[in-house]
């Protein structure tokens, strides 16, 4: 690792980070849950090409989701930047991306999940 | 209860780790994030986004010339509802002509709330279209400051011109069960929508 700068959270040059890559390999939803796997948690982050990225999000995942919003906020990193590196860690089997469940594409999983979220909403 | 909790295991979503979100909209100032941060667990943070100008409308005269990319910020909190089910509250752009942002932030989302001061109703005006333009569900959230409700539900919804249908309910955007009855309000909303439509054959 320490292959590179300093974090700065600074908005200048803001994909150097994923070497000017824009497009992820991977459309993750802003509220995308982000769980490291077992082979993340074992340290093969850090032997991936952009390590000190890869293990800052692996361990952030690492037994707690996370959504795709949550880690770039965390890492003060844009949006986009984020999701390119975890679609690339999700490629290499770092992290398990969940993504959330459409609502509209079958009736019954919308409304069971509807119901869900309103009786999770009324025990808080 | 209006639905039968027994069922809810049986379905194909349970079990599986997934995520919702509600879009959290309104003016500058009208207590978006107070509202986001007064029933999330976490305490509400920032994210942001970055376009190239060239998406960006031209139709603001303070944009700097030459500039060539403009951030938006979101603020979101976030509420564990199980396990295995986490639910987010985004808050929209101040500036609505952050629109490329929007289309992201309502795209799977529950639905949105309407967040209003009576006293500048004019600010929630382009988000409603926006929501009414995408088909998304949303309930409008009087927010009372200091428990003052300046204007009462019908007057609001006279003056936002909208469907009978679409809740309009007063809130304090500071207090937990307040937000509570608020997000609820809007749940239950959506189902209501949903069983109406399955009810009524196209």
């Amino acid at each position: 690792m320490a292959d590179r700068d300093e974090p700065t959270g600074s908005l200048v040059r803001p994909y150097a980070v994923t070497k000017g890559r824009t497009r992820p390999r991977l459309e993750i939803a802003l509220e995308a849950l982000v769980e490291t796997t077992v082979q993340g948690r074992s340290g093969a982050a850090s032997r991936s090409g952009h390590g000190r990225e890869h293990q800052h999000i692996a361990a952030l995942c690492d037994g707690r989701l996370q959504s795709l919003a949550e880690i770039a906020a965390r890492m003060q990193l844009p949006l986009g930047v984020a999701r390119v590196l975890i679609a690339d860690m999700a490629a290499e089997g770092l992290v398990a991306v969940h993504q959330p469940t459409s609502l509209d594409d079958n009736e019954a999983v919308g409304t069971e999940l509807l119901e869900r979220v309103l009786s999770g909403l009324r025990r808080l | 209860m209006d639905f039968d909790g027994s069922e809810r295991m049986s379905g194909s979503a349970a079990g599986r780790v997934t995520s919702a979100k509600i879009v959290i909209a309104g003016g500058f100032g009208v207590g978006k994030t107070t509202l986001v941060g007064s029933v999330s667990e976490i305490t509400p943070l920032t994210t942001e986004a970055i376009m190239t100008s060239a998406g960006v409308d031209v139709d603001d005269t303070n944009e700097v010339p030459g500039k060539t990319t403009t951030t938006v910020a979101m603020d979101f909190g976030r509420i564990s509802i199980d396990r295995d089910l986490i639910l987010y509250l985004f808050g929209t752009p101040g500036q609505t002509r952050f629109w490329f942002m929007w289309d992201e932030l309502v795209r799977g989302a529950i639905g949105a709330v309407v967040l209003v001061d009576t006293r500048r109703l004019a600010d929630c005006f382009a988000a409603i279209d926006f929501f009414e333009n995408r088909k998304l569900p949303y309930l409008v959230a009087i927010n009372c400051f200091n428990k003052v409700q300046y204007h009462d539900a019908q007057d609001v919804r006279d003056a936002l011109a909208i469907s009978p249908d679409i809740p309009v309910i007063p809130c304090d955007a500071r207090e937990r069960e307040s937000t509570k009855q608020v997000l609820i309000s809007l749940v239950e909303y959506v189902l209501s929508m949903r069983r109406h439509r399955t009810a009524t054959p196209a």
